[in-house]
C-alpha cells in the first residue's frame, strides 16, 4: 500500500513538474518581448535592461527555469511585473474565492450527475434516458460564458431572482448569503459538466446492469431494484470517480468565463487580467498552481478507485 | 455430393447489405442526427455564401440607428455600434467554423499518429509521450491557449488553432491509442507480421481502418469543443481580432447592454453559438449510436 | 406419472433484432420429472441457453415470450406476477451459469455472496454466514474459510464454478438449471466439477435441465436427452438410446462427424454435414434441417413434420425417420488436387527441430517461465499434436516457433538444419513463409476491413514475391482450392460463416508453400458439424504437399484423430512424447493418464476416472521434484515418492519413440494402469 502511494504521489509530482516546464517554456519560446509587452512601447532600452535584471530575464534559459522552480518549490510565487506586489498577495485570496465557487458548483454537480445517469440507466431507451444523454450533452457543448448570460439576462434581468455579481454586495455577506450569490454561476458550471459525468455513470450502470452478477442477482430471487441497490451501484460508481476527477480541469477552465460574467474577484479574473497586462509572474505561478490541484484530485480518484476495487486493492497489497 | 458448394453462409452477401441499409435507415431515421445534420448545414451555407446574401455587410455602421430593437429592416435589431446584427451573425458563422475544422483536424491526425504509435509499440516511447500528454491535460484547455496567445502578444487566429490542436491532441491520442491497443491483440495482426509486412503498414493499412469508428466519433466530439473553445477565447478577447465579426467578440462587446435590457446583439449571436455546438453534438450521438460504440 | 417438475409446452420465443422479431425458440415441448436429469444438445445458436434461462422465466431485453407456457409443478410461470417468479427463483429453482467468474459480482466477497441466498429467505446474517460456510464445505472447496473472505478474481474457474454451485444449492432447489457449467473449463477441472454434481444429486434427488453442446457430458450427466436445432426440438429420447440409436437425420449426422477413438487421418475420413447451421431467428417453411438434410424432398420443404413416436419414449420431427439410421455416409471427394508447394522439400530427417526452447515472462516483477526446456522435432508431412491444459505452455510454444515471440536467447529453433533467429523480424523472408499458422479465432485473424481476397492475395505478395496481379490471380486458385466459392471471393471476412472464414485463413497460411503450419486450435471456435470439413481439409493439403503440422487442441478427440505424435504438455514441460496411439492406449505418464481418462465418451463407455486433485499450480511457483507430484495420481505407494518430491526427473526414452518424465519405471506404470 505504501508503495502504491509512494508510485502514485511520484508520478503526480512529476505530471505538476512537467507541466510547469511546459508553461514555462511556452512563456519564454513564443515569439514576444516580455519587457516590451509589459512596459509599453514607449520604454527606453535602459528600462527594458533594468526590467529583465530585475526579473532575472537577462540570465540564461536554463537557470531562470532552474530559479523559478526552486521558488516554487520553497513556496515563493515571485513578483507581480505589473504591480511589483508578491504574486501570492492577489493570487492566494482569489484562489480563496475561486474554491468556494467551484466548490458550490461540485456539490450541485456531482451527485445531479451521478442521479442523472442513473435515471437514464434505469429508463434505458425511454423519454427520460434520451433527455438525460442528448439534453445533458447538447448543454455540455454550449460555452459557460453563453449560459452565464443567457441565466443572467433571465433570471438577473427579466425575472430578477437571483443577483447579478457572484459577490455580496459589502463583499463579505454572511454564508448562506453568499452561497445565495454563487447559485447562478454554478448553474451555469453545472449546465456545461452534468451532461458528460451523467453520460459515464449511465454507462457504468448500464454495464453493470448488463453483467452475469446483475443476472446472478435477479436468478438468486432479488427483486430488480434490490439487486440494483446491492449489485450494481457499487461497481457502476468505478467509472463515474475516475470520470469526475477527469472534468475538474474544465470546471477550473469554465471558472475564467463565468467569473468575467458574474463580476467575481477569483482566481480566473485574475488570471484574465495577468493576461491584458502581460504579467507572466502571476500567468506562470497560477497555471502551476492550477495544475497542481488538478494532480491532487486526480490522486485522490486515483486512491479512491484502488480502495473501492478489490482488484487493484489486493494488487497493491502485494 | 459436393458438399462444399453448399457451404455458404446464411449471412449471404444480400443480408449482410440488409444490415448496412437498416443501419443506413437508422441513421436516417434518427432525428437528432438529421436535425444536427440540417443545422450545421445552414451554418456551413451562410459561411461560404452569407456575404453575398446579407441585407448589410459586416462592418456597415449606421448612426441614425444605433441599439434599435429587432424589426422589419434590422431583423434582429442593432447594436450600439449601428451594426446590424442579422448580417453580422450570418458572417460570423465563417469563421468560428474554419478555425474549429482546421484545430480539429489538426489535433486529429496528430492525436491519431501519436495513439497510433504509442499504443503498438509501447516501451519507453509511449511512457514519455504519455507522461507529457498528461502533463498538458493537467492544464485547463482555457488556460493554456490564454497564456499561449499572451506570450506573442497578438491576436492570431492561426496560432489559435494550433493552440486548440495542441490541447487536442491529448485526448483524440488517448482514444486512438486504447483502441490500437484492443487492435494489436487481435491476431491480423500477427498474421500480417508472419508475412514480413513493414510496420508503417501494419500501422496504416492493418490498424487504422480499424480504429476509425472511434476516431471519427472524437472528431465529432472534439469539433463540439473546438466551437466551445474557440467561442470562449473570442469572448475572452483573445484569439481572433477584436472588432471581427465573431460571435463570441459580439457577445464580448454588447453583453453588459443586457441590464440595459437590450438583449437582441447578445442574445442572437449566443443562439448562433448554441445551435452550432449543439448541431455538432446530435450528430456525433447519430453516430456513436450507429456505430455501436 | 405425478406432475413434472418443470414442463414447457408449445413454448415460443422471440428476440427483437433491429425492429424485427425473429424467432429463437419454435414450439418447444418437454417435461422434467422430478429426480430426472434431462439434457439439451445442440450447436451454436440453436437456442438451448435461451431455453435454460426460459426455465427461469428470465430473456434478454430483447427477448419476450411469443407462446406457450412454462410449467412448474404445474403452475404457469408465463402468468405470474415477478414477486412470485422471485420467490420460485430463491426457494425452489437454481440456475448455474456457464462463465462463473463473471457469475460472481467482483466487488462483493465471495462469502457474502453466497451468504445472500440464506439472507433472502429470512435468515439473519450470522446464521447466513454460517450457513454459507457449510454450503461451501458441502461443494468440497478446500480451505472454505478462506475462500469465503476472497473476491472473484482470485478463484479459478473450476473453484469459482463450485462457488456457483453452492449458492444454486444453498436454498435446496427442487428444480436445477446448468447451462454451459463445465465450457471453458480444463478437462480435469471439468471431470471434476461433473463428478461434484453428479454426487450432489444422488443426496438431493434435485432434478436437472443440463445444456450442453458436448454430446460426452449430456451421456456423463443425463437420463434423458433433446436435441435442438435452429430453435425446434428434433429429437428426444433416453440418452443410451438417443446415442446409440439416432432417428433424426441431424442426430445421425452430428454422431458421424465427431472424431471418435480408433479412427485417424491415414484410415479414414471424418463425415461431414453439408453447410452450417442456420444464424438466428432465420424463418423456415417447412423442416428446419431440410436445407443440410442429404433425405429432404420437397414435402420436407414445404410442411412442418410433427413429432412422431419411434420407439419406447423415443420421438422424433422427421417425415423420413425410418431411413435416418441408413442414411447415406457423407464423405466429401479429396480436393482435386491443389498442389500447394512449388518447391519440394527433398531432405530426410527432421524438418522442424526445437531444443533447449524456454521462456520466462516478467509479471509485475517476478520471474515467470511459463515454457521450460522444451525439445521437440517435427518430420516433413507429420503432424505433432500437443496437448495440455490451461498454463501448459502450448500457445506459447508456438508463437516462439513463429518468432512472433522472442524465446530465450539459449534457445535453438532450426528448419531443415538452418538455426532460425528468435524474433520475427530478423528472419529472411523464405523462413518467414516456411512456417506458417492458423489462429483458433478466425474473426480476429482475418482484417474484417479487408476483402477474402486481399486478405490471401497480400500474403502471396509478400512471401512468393509475385507482383499484384499474379497474387491476385494465385490467390483465386487457393481460394478456390479450400472451396471458397468465387463469388464469395470480394466478400468481407463478417459475411462469411465460421468455417469459410476458417478455410480463407488456411488458404493465407498456404499462401507462401510453408514446410511447417501451426494449427492452434483450427476447429474450437467451431461447431462440430462444420468441425468436420476443416478437418478433411487440414488432411488433404498435408497429403498433397507434405506440409508438417504443429497441431494445438484441447480436444483430445480431434488430437487423436489428426496427430501422428503427441507431446503432453504440463506446467511449460514436456511430461510424455510418443505416437499418438500409444500416448493414448498406455502405458500413461499419470498426467496423460488423469487427461485421458477425465474425457466423458460419447459411447457411455466407463473408463475408471484417475482425479488429478486441486487446481493447476502456478508457473510463477511450481512445486519442487516433479511438477506433477502435489496432484499426481500415481505417486503414493510408487515406492519413489521420496525422488518425486525433491528431484524433477528428465525426459527420457522408455521405450522406442515413447518418451516420459517420471521417476516411476514404465512397467510399474503399465501394472498399476491394467489394474
Amino acid at each position: 500500500m505504501k508503495s502504491f502511494l509512494a508510485k502514485r504521489l511520484g508520478l503526480s509530482v512529476l505530471t505538476v513538474g512537467l507541466a510547469a516546464i511546459i508553461v514555462f517554456f511556452m512563456t519564454h519560446i513564443l515569439p514576444g518581448d516580455v519587457a516590451r509587452q509589459s512596459l509599453g512601447r514607449q520604454a527606453t532600452e535602459e528600462d527594458v535592461i533594468a526590467f529583465n535584471k530585475l526579473y532575472g530575464l537577462d540570465k540564461p534559459l536554463l537557470t531562470q527555469l532552474f530559479n523559478w522552480i526552486k521558488d516554487l518549490l520553497s513556496g515563493n510565487l515571485g513578483v507581480s511585473m505589473s504591480t511589483s506586489r508578491p504574486v501570492s498577495e492577489t493570487l492566494i485570496p482569489a484562489l480563496g474565492y475561486s474554491a468556494r465557487l467551484a466548490g458550490v458548483a461540485f456539490v450541485l454537480i456531482v451527485p445531479l450527475s451521478i442521479a442523472g445517469g442513473i435515471i437514464a440507466a434505469m429508463n434505458r431507451g425511454k423519454k427520460v434516458d434520451r433527455a438525460v444523454t442528448v439534453g445533458g450533452l447538447s448543454a455540455a457543448v454550449i460555452p459557460e460564458f453563453v449560459w452565464a448570460v443567457i441565466l443572467l439576462l433571465v433570471f438577473g434581468v427579466v425575472i430578477r431572482i437571483f443577483p447579478i455579481s457572484a459577490m455580496p454586495d459589502d463583499g463579505n455577506g454572511g454564508f448562506l448569503q453568499s452561497i445565495w450569490h454563487l447559485l447562478l454561476p454554478s448553474i451555469a458550471l453545472l449546465l456545461v459538466l452534468f451532461g458528460y459525468i451523467a453520460r459515464i455513470t449511465r454507462a457504468g450502470v448500464i454495464e453493470a446492469l448488463d453483467s452475469d452478477y446483475m443476472r446472478t442477482a435477479v436468478l438468486k430471487g432479488y427483486s430488480r431494484r434490490k439487486a440494483v441497490t446491492k449489485h450494481v451501484l457499487r461497481n457502476a460508481m468505478l467509472p463515474t470517480i475516475a470520470v469526475v476527477a477527469s472534468q475538474i480541469p474544465y470546471l477550473i477552465g469554465g471558472l475564467v468565463a463565468v467569473e468575467m460574467v458574474f463580476n467575481y474577484r477569483g482566481f480566473g479574473t485574475v488570471l484574465l487580467a495577468a493576461v491584458g497586462g502581460r504579467d507572466y509572474a502571476v500567468l506562470q505561478s497560477g497555471v502551476i498552481l492550477t495544475s497542481t490541484v488538478i494532480v491532487s484530485f486526480q490522486l485522490i480518484a486515483d486512491i479512491l478507485f484502488a480502495v473501492l476495487n478489490p482488484r487493484i486493492r489486493q494488487r497493491i497489497s502485494e | 455430393m459436393t458438399a462444399t458448394t453448399t457451404d455458404i453462409s446464411e449471412k449471404s452477401n444480400a443480408e449482410r447489405l440488409q444490415i448496412r441499409k437498416e443501419r443506413l435507415a437508422l441513421l436516417r431515421s434518427n432525428k437528432a442526427f438529421i436535425i444536427g445534420m440540417s443545422i450545421l448545414g445552414f451554418w456551413v451555407l451562410c459561411a461560404i455564401f452569407g456575404k453575398f446574401v446579407t441585407p448589410f455587410k459586416a462592418d456597415e455602421q449606421n448612426y441614425e440607428f444605433v441599439s434599435v430593437p429587432p424589426n422589419g429592416t434590422y431583423w434582429f435589431g442593432t447594436d450600439p455600434n449601428g451594426q446590424d446584427v442579422f448580417s453580422r451573425v450570418i458572417i460570423g458563422s465563417r469563421l468560428i467554423l474554419v478555425m474549429s475544422f482546421a484545430a480539429t483536424i489538426i489535433g486529429t491526425i496528430a492525436g491519431t499518429s501519436l495513439g497510433l504509435i504509442t499504443g503498438y509499440f509501447k516501451g519507453w516511447f509511449d511512457i514519455v509521450v504519455m507522461r507529457l500528454l498528461e502533463a498538458i491535460s493537467a492544464i485547463p484547455a482555457i488556460i493554456i491557449a490564454l497564456l499561449a496567445i499572451a506570450a506573442i502578444d497578438g491576436q492570431s487566429p492561426t496560432l489559435t488553432v494550433l493552440i486548440i490542436a495542441f490541447v487536442f491532441t491529448p485526448n483524440i491520442a488517448r482514444t486512438v491509442r486504447a483502441a490500437v491497443l484492443a487492435e494489436a491483440e487481435f491476431e491480423y495482426v500477427a498474421a500480417a507480421r508472419l508475412r514480413t509486412e513493414r510496420t508503417a503498414h501494419i500501422l496504416f493499412k492493418e490498424i487504422l481502418p480499424n480504429v476509425m469508428p472511434p476516431i471519427i466519433v472524437e472528431f465529432t466530439v472534439r469539433l463540439g469543443y473546438a466551437i466551445f473553445a474557440i467561442a470562449t477565447l473570442s469572448f475572452l478577447g483573445a484569439g481572433v481580432e477584436y472588432g471581427s465579426p465573431n460571435w463570441g467578440t459580439q457577445i464580448s462587446e454588447n453583453w453588459a447592454q443586457i441590464f440595459n435590457n437590450q438583449w437582441w446583439p447578445t442574445a442572437f449571436p449566443a443562439i448562433a453559438i448554441a445551435s452550432l455546438a449543439v448541431s455538432v453534438n446530435l450528430i456525433s450521438d447519430g453516430l456513436l449510436e450507429v456505430f455501436e460504440i | 406419472m405425478s406432475t413434472p417438475t418443470l414442463e414447457l409446452r408449445n413454448l415460443e420465443v422471440a428476440y427483437t433484432v433491429r425492429g424485427i422479431d425473429r424467432e429463437v425458440l419454435r414450439n418447444i415441448s418437454l417435461s422434467i420429472q422430478p429426480g430426472e436429469a434431462y439434457g439439451l444438445v445442440g450447436e451454436s445458436g440453436c437456442g438451448k441457453s435461451t431455453a435454460a434461462y426460459a426455465a427461469m422465466r428470465y430473456l434478454p431485453r430483447n427477448g419476450k415470450i411469443t407462446g406457450g407456457s412454462i410449467l412448474f409443478e404445474g403452475r404457469d410461470m408465463v402468468t405470474m406476477s415477478d414477486a412470485e417468479v422471485s420467490t420460485l427463483r430463491n426457494s425452489v429453482i437454481s440456475m448455474v451459469y456457464q462463465n462463473p467468474v463473471a457469475a460472481l459480482n467482483p466487488t462483493i466477497r465471495v462469502g457474502d455472496q453466497v451468504a445472500e441466498v440464506f439472507e433472502l429467505s429470512g435468515k439473519s446474517k450470522s446464521e447466513a454466514n454460517k450457513l454459507a460456510l457449510e454450503a461451501l464445505v458441502k461443494v468440497k472447496i478446500a480451505d472454505p474459510e478462506k475462500v469465503m473472505r476472497r473476491y472473484a478474481h482470485q478463484l479459478s474457474g473450476g473453484m469459482a464454478q463450485r462457488v456457483v454451485i453452492a449458492m444454486a444449492l444453498a436454498s435446496n432447489p427442487r428444480l436445477l438449471v446448468m447451462d454451459e457449467p463445465t465450457t471453458g473449463l480444463d478437462a480435469t477441472v471439468e471431470a471434476e466439477v461433473l463428478d461434484l454434481v453428479r454426487e450432489l444429486r444422488r443426496e438431493t434427488g434435485t432434478a436437472v435441465l443440463f445444456i450442453s453442446h458436448n454430446l460426452g457430458v449430456i451421456r456423463h450427466m443425463c437420463d434423458r436427452v433433446g436435441v435442438l436445432y435452429a430453435g425446434a426440438l428434433v429429437e428426444q429420447g433416453t440418452t443410451a438410446d438417443i446415442l446409440s440409436n439416432p432417428q433424426h437425420p441431424y442426430t445421425v449426422g452430428l454422431l458421424r462427424c465427431i472424431p471418435r477413438g480408433g479412427l485417424h487421418k491415414n484410415t479414414d475420413r471424418l463425415e461431414t454435414i453439408p453447410g452450417s447451421p442456420p444464424s438466428l431467428g432465420l424463418h423456415f417453411d417447412g423442416c428446419v434441417f431440410a436445407s443440410r438434410c442429404t433425405l429432404a424432398d420437397d414435402r420436407c420443404r414445404t410442411e412442418k413434420p410433427e413429432m412422431v413416436e419411434v420407439g419406447a419414449s423415443h420421438i422424433a420431427r422427421c417425415f423420413h425417420h425410418d431411413q435416418a439410421p441408413g442414411m447415406a455416409r457423407n464423405i466429401e471427394g479429396a480436393s482435386q488436387g491443389l498442389s500447394i508447394r512449388t518447391k519440394q522439400t527433398t531432405q530426410s530427417g527432421d524438418l522442424l527441430q526445437i531444443e533447449k526452447l524456454s521462456k520466462i515472462f516478467n509479471q509485475d516483477g517476478h520471474k515467470v517461465q511459463v515454457v521450460n526446456d522444451v525439445a521437440l522435432h517435427v518430420a516433413p508431412g507429420e503432424t505433432l499434436g500437443l496437448v495440455g491444459e490451461s498454463g501448459s505452455g502450448k500457445t506459447t510454444i508456438a508463437k516462439m516457433i513463429l518468432g512472433l515471440t522472442a524465446a530465450e536467447p539459449s534457445s535453438v529453433i532450426s528448419i531443415n538444419g538452418k538455426k532460425l533467429a528468435r524474433t520475427l523480424n530478423k528472419r529472411d523472408v523464405a523462413d518467414v513463409g516456411a512456417l506458417q499458422i492458423v489462429f483458433q479465432n478466425p474473426d480476429q485473424a482475418l482484417n474484417r476491413r479487408h476483402s477474402v481476397t486481399r486478405i490471401v492475395s497480400r500474403a502471396v505478395e509478400r512471401l512468393a514475391g509475385l507482383n499484384k496481379s499474379e497474387s491476385d490471380n494465385r490467390a483465386h486458385e487457393l481460394l478456390s482450392g479450400m472451396r471458397v466459392d468465387a463469388s464469395l471471393h470480394n466478400a468481407r471476412p463478417a459475411q462469411l460463416s465460421g468455417g469459410l472464414k476458417q478455410r480463407v485463413a488456411i488458404s493465407r497460411a498456404f499462401a507462401g508453400s510453408p514446410n511447417l503450419v501451426v494449427c492452434d486450435e483450427p476447429t474450437s471456435a467451431l461447431d462440430v458439424s462444420v468441425q468436420a470439413t476443416i478437418l478433411n481439409l487440414l488432411v488433404d493439403l498435408q497429403k498433397q504437399d507434405d506440409t508438417s503440422y504443429l497441431f494445438i487442441s484441447h480436444d483430445l478427440g480431434v488430437v487423436r484423430y489428426i496427430s501422428d505424435r503427441i507431446a503432453v504438455l504440463y506446467l511449460g514441460r514436456v511430461m510424455e512424447l510418443g505416437n499418438a496411439e500409444t500416448v493414448f492406449n498406455g502405458p500413461h505418464h499419470p498426467y496423460t493418464e488423469a487427461l485421458v481418462s477425465s474425457v466423458p465418451a460419447i459411447d457411455g463407455s466407463q473408463r475408471k476416472r484417475i482425479r488429478l486433485e486441486g487446481d493447476v499450480p502456478s508457473p510463477a511457483n511450481p512445486p519442487t521434484g516433479c511438477v506433477l507430484n502435489p496432484r499426481c495420481p500415481r505417486m503414493a505407494g510408487s515406492g519413489v515418492e521420496g525422488l518425486c518430491t525433491t528431484v524433477e526427473p528428465e525426459l527420457k526414452e522408455v521405450e522406442p519413440g515413447h518418451f516420459m518424465r517420471c521417476h516411476i519405471p514404465l512397467d510399474q506404470l503399465r501394472a498399476t494402469q491394467q489394474k
